[in-house]
């Protein structure tokens, strides 16, 4: 599957990644590259097999439902870009 | 040319859990910003979620209440989106496998006819954060103390036709929540929000017409309002030859209308995939049979049950049911009362309700108790007092007088049920009422009601009406 | 004091033939004499190294050592360190100071380990190079020209340097095994959920494992004693007791059953490697095993398949660097948009943004079935061959790496030909199950490395017959000329 510059530009996007336009023929390149690389699962007949997400069968372990964490927003804010009155700020959104 | 709605509702009902979805901290509503986010509801590079065991017990009792299915094996998936109130970019959420799917929910949209609406899925995610629009110059501050709040979004088929069905069903799922105590139903604090996917089409049409999505009402009027304005700007738009686009609107509530939301101007691939960080979730049959051991009498039941044993009408007894503290203490004044079902439904309807509601009390902080409200209504029962002198006692226990006999006591209100007595004082009103004695001997029997308030006055209201009226006929007919 | 092994410190201590303060100021020394030339460390705590290490020898003098108490080690700047800067290898972290520790971070302080700094790695665990990094790459001990492998290769280069006695790595596709391959020092990843990833900044999150390097399997086992254990914090961590490393090492190899994959003798397997291998597997026979030849069918699957699941996996998982409440943010953002685009375009790598990008495609609309799902399918398919394989054989082994240490800048233009350096550890990650890698030999004066991988929490075993190959041969006692 090869990408062109407009591929990459909705992928790019997608994920939020601000990419210089100079360097999008770049990337479109080497994922077509990976892609074409990624295909090679094409040729495998996979018709019916149960797909594995996990390594192990083990199943998801419940936790009490009680209040165990005390927050220290000092701690947690001190590696934040800009908060205000405890809220972490951002550009203005509107609705 | 006939019109016909199709409604479908998105209900986000957030869990009344002590603590987050997945993590341990605590979901108390109202605390400083960002005070109850831990580094997991931050989303801190290397943080991971556990899942909270009491989401999955709420979530297997909504499905056992609504007859749903619920998946001996569910998966979480992450719905992957940019938002600054969503730390990670992406919700943990459920998609292909959601824990109850493939329910219904009887509603009776106009008091009559009952309509059977399904439930297409319940299932779990986390709540994200807030966005503070208003304070900061050119900034929106965000705060994370609700991201991580556990949610069970109930989907409906869309099987709703008008907005009166929808409401009506609704103000159902509102009351099962609060019924099965998995949500506390506060729609002024989010607890309770309603999305509602709204589409048109010709009367006897097939296919579907194109759907807006109205996102996060908050009152049951409003959903009213939202999908009456939504449906006449549908029908107007395509009776003027246009098309209705598939968009997400959202309902302004001072203006009474619905307009396109600006961030989710473009469609959204969430690029959905089983959430790598949490293992599928089994249910097994023992698990669901304590859930089940779990459950209340359910409303529709208990509506039932308050009709046969207390000989209610389905009006009160739907009343009485709209709300399980209120039926609670309802069956509670019953036992009190010494089994006066009709008496008991009577009085928690109407001077409790009005009494709770002048005070602006939830009935479970009002100041008189079933028990004393039950005895209260034992007085009557025993002729110790009038229904009339009940209500004046009534008030007075509201205000924290005392029990019902203490303050008959204190205030001798007790009943003249005494023969002697109230013939001496109706002898005494006739005697001293000779004009009307004549007019009522000659045909003016209506004044027998006239007799009666005389009596009553007499006696500051304490004289057994049912005697005084018994006595005054016999005296007045010979 | 930089000769002697893990276990051998930890003797000295606590026999008080030197201190704690000693060996850590010993440490801070050589990482001052040698690491300009190396660049393994992104940050060096000196000063709270040796609060940690006098703290360690009053614990020494009362009697009270755990494992590790006062042993220096170098920890792989993934992982978590409350007040300590954490920046995976990247810009985007560069100023991130974390409010928290890892588990693994609090295991190792409960152990009594003393933390000598952040290791350099590839930026966010992508790379089989250690030349994605925001800090520049960090140079092979053994040539100064050439990579010393990755992700982990600040980890692995500052063992081979006799920097530090040990340190920690994760092992994503083999970012723990190919560094200690191609540094000549020993590694292990473990089991899938052997280990906590709690405040291990995730990558790929169904294949992340963190794990040790040392210069010896006995080392080794030291350390994952002391890493090791199920963690309520880490939904994926397996609740299973945490076996005695040690006890078993001198088991007896005879009679074991050792597989050797014929797919991992094919094409790209450097000649020398091939030889070096076949020597070393020459001395595991003499101990008593047999060689078995087997087959994993679906090998040529593997490294398709982790580029697809993995990109995937971590596509999703760095969303959460978005400028918002901690990292990178760009300068005079003029809207949300803006934030988000250049803060991630500015703060992460080319090879991270490919990665993303990757990962973004394979699950967007359209295209799930086709890559994710077919991924995962083919996932079950290579775990089956190994399940089939255990059934005869106790341990398969293979070269851990097709090549000896390349040239810097060798591989980094072209990503594929890259990828295919952990063609022999990928499949092992997949699968989930535990490997390590030891030194057998030398090809043209360049370390090479034997890959032993076991059946599901068998690192026991694995760490067994590591010993008793390390006590027939004398390769992991190779020090790279100019560091000894």
């Amino acid at each position: 599957m090869a990408l062109d510059t407009t591929d990459v530009e909705k992928i790019a996007h997608l994920a939020r990644l601000g990419i210089d336009p100079a360097d999008i023929p770049e990337y479109a390149r080497n994922l077509s590259d990976i892609l074409a690389f990624i295909e090679q699962l094409n040729a495998v007949d996979t018709a019916g097999v149960e797909p594995l997400a996990h390594p192990l069968d083990a199943t998801q372990r419940l936790r009490a439902d009680e209040v165990t964490e005390t927050v220290d927003r000092e701690n947690f804010q001190q590696c934040a870009p800009q908060t205000g009155a405890g809220l972490y700020l951002v550009p203005k959104v509107i609705e | 040319m006939n019109w016909e709605t199709v409604i479908g509702l998105e209900i986000h009902a957030q869990l009344k859990t002590r603590s987050k979805i997945f993590s341990g901290a605590a979901t108390r509503y109202g605390a400083e910003p960002n005070t109850q986010a831990c580094a997991v509801d931050l989303g801190l590079p290397g943080v991971l979620p556990v899942l909270n065991a009491e989401v999955v017990r709420m979530a297997a009792k909504f499905g056992l209440a609504t007859h749903s299915t619920i998946a001996p094996r569910s998966v979480f998936a992450r719905k992957n989106y940019f938002y600054p109130d969503l730390p990670k970019g992406y919700q943990i959420s459920q998609y292909e496998l959601p824990i109850v799917h493939g329910g219904y929910l009887d509603i009776e949209p106009d008091g009559s006819a009952s309509k059977r609406i399904g439930i297409t899925r319940a299932h779990l995610e986390e709540d994200a954060g807030k966005s503070l629009h208003e304070d900061f110059q050119d900034m929106t501050g965000i705060d994370l103390n609700r991201a991580g709040t556990p949610l069970l979004e109930i989907v409906s088929e869309p099987d709703l036709r008008s907005a009166q069905e929808a409401v009506a069903y609704m103000k159902k799922i509102h009351v099962l929540v609060r019924y099965l105590d998995i949500c506390d139903g506060n729609m002024q604090e989010g607890s309770f929000r309603c999305d509602a996917n709204i589409s048109v089409r010709r009367q006897g049409a097939e296919e579907f017409g194109t759907r807006a999505e109205i996102k996060n009402i908050n009152s049951f009027r409003f959903v009213e309002q939202a999908i009456n304005y939504e449906v006449e700007r549908q029908i107007a738009v395509i009776e003027s030859g246009g098309a209705v686009v598939q968009e997400t609107r959202l309902f302004d509530p001072d203006r009474h209308e619905t307009r396109p939301m600006r961030s989710k101007e473009e469609a959204n691939d969430y690029r959905y995939f089983p959430d790598p960080d949490l293992l599928p979730v089994e249910i097994d049959q023992d698990f669901l049979d304590a859930v089940a051991a779990t459950l209340p009498e359910l409303p529709e039941a208990r509506k039932q049950r308050f009709m046969d044993e207390f000989s209610l009408s389905a009006g009160d007894a739907g009343g009485l049911t709209a709300s399980r503290d209120q039926a609670d203490y309802f069956e509670a004044t019953v036992a009190a009362s010494g089994g006066q079902g009709k008496l008991s439904a009577n009085w928690v309807m109407g001077e409790l309700a009005g009494a709770l509601n002048k005070a602006g009390v939830d009935i479970t902080a009002g100041p008189v108790s079933a028990a004393d409200l039950g005895g209260l209504l034992r007085r009557i029962e025993d002729g110790t007092i009038s229904g009339k002198i009940a209500k004046q006692v009534f008030h007075d226990m509201f205000n924290g007088a005392g029990s019902a006999d203490t303050i008959i006591e204190q205030q001798g209100l007790k009943q003249i049920s005494d023969a002697a007595a109230i013939g001496g004082i109706v002898r005494d009103v006739l005697e001293n009422n000779p004009q009307q004695l004549e007019q009522y001997r000659n045909g003016q029997t209506r004044l027998l009601g006239y007799f009666v308030g005389q009596v009553m006055q007499a006696t500051q209201g304490k004289a057994n009406p049912k005697q005084v009226n018994e006595l005054l006929r016999k005296l007045l007919d010979s | 004091m930089h000769r002697k092994t893990l276990t051998q410190l930890a003797k000295g201590l606590r026999t008080g033939e030197f201190s704690s303060v000693e060996l850590t100021r010993g440490c801070l020394q050589r990482v001052q004499q040698f690491d300009e030339r190396l660049n393994c460390f992104i940050t060096v705590t000196g000063e709270q190294a040796l609060a940690q290490a006098q703290a360690a020898d009053a614990r020494l003098q009362a009697g009270e050592a755990a494992p590790l108490t006062g042993i220096p080690f170098a920890h792989k700047d993934i992982f978590c360190t409350h007040g300590v800067k954490t920046s995976c290898g990247s810009k985007m972290l560069d100023n991130f100071i974390a409010p928290y520790d890892a588990t693994v971070t609090q295991n190792l302080n409960a152990a009594g380990a003393v933390m000598i700094g952040k290791t350099n790695m590839d930026e966010f665990a992508m790379g089989s190079s250690n030349e994605t990094s925001f800090y520049g790459p960090v140079n092979n001990p053994w040539d100064l020209q050439r990579v010393p492998g990755g992700s982990s290769g600040g980890s692995a280069a500052a063992v081979a340097a006799r920097l530090v006695p040990a340190s920690t790595g994760t092992d994503t596709g083999g970012s723990i095994r190919q560094p200690t391959a191609l540094c000549g020092i020993t590694g292990l990843k473990p089991t899938y959920g052997r280990v906590s990833r709690y405040g291990m900044i995730a990558f790929a999150s169904s294949l992340d494992q963190g794990g040790p390097f040392a210069r010896s399997a006995e080392d080794a086992a030291v350390m994952l004693g002391a890493m090791a254990g199920f963690d309520p914090r880490d939904s994926t961590s397996i609740e299973r007791p945490v076996d005695d490393y040690l006890s078993g090492l001198e088991y007896s190899l005879e009679g074991l059953k050792v597989g050797l994959p014929k797919e991992f003798l094919g094409e790209g397997l450097d000649s020398s490697v091939a030889d070096t291998v076949a020597a070393a597997l020459g001395e595991i026979e003499k101990l008593g095993a047999t060689l078995v030849d087997i087959s994993l069918p679906n090998t040529s699957l593997a490294v398709p398949t982790y580029y697809v699941v993995a990109p995937a996996e971590c596509s999703s998982n760095l969303s959460r660097m978005d400028g918002v409440r901690f990292g990178y943010r760009a300068s005079d953002p003029r809207d949300l948009e803006d934030l988000y685009k250049r803060s991630r375009g500015e703060g992460f790598g080319a090879e991270v943004k490919r990665r993303i990008m990757i990962g973004t495609y394979a699950l967007s609309a359209g295209y799930y079935d086709a890559y994710y799902l077919k991924a995962q399918q083919a996932r079950r398919l290579i775990r089956e061959d190994f399940l089939k394989a255990f059934a005869t054989v106790d341990v398969i082994m293979g070269p851990t790496a097709p090549t000896p240490a390349f040239r810097l800048g060798e591989k980094a233009d072209d990503p594929v030909t890259m990828y295919l350096s952990d063609i022999y550890t990928i499949a092992v990650n997949l699968a989930g199950l535990p490997g390590l890698s030891v030194p057998a030999g030398l090809a043209g004066g360049l370390p090479v490395g034997l890959q032993m991988i076991g059946n599901y929490f068998e690192e026991a075993r694995l760490l067994n017959v590591a010993h008793r190959f390390q006590q027939a041969t004398d390769w992991h006692e190779q020090t790279p000329p100019g560091f000894d």
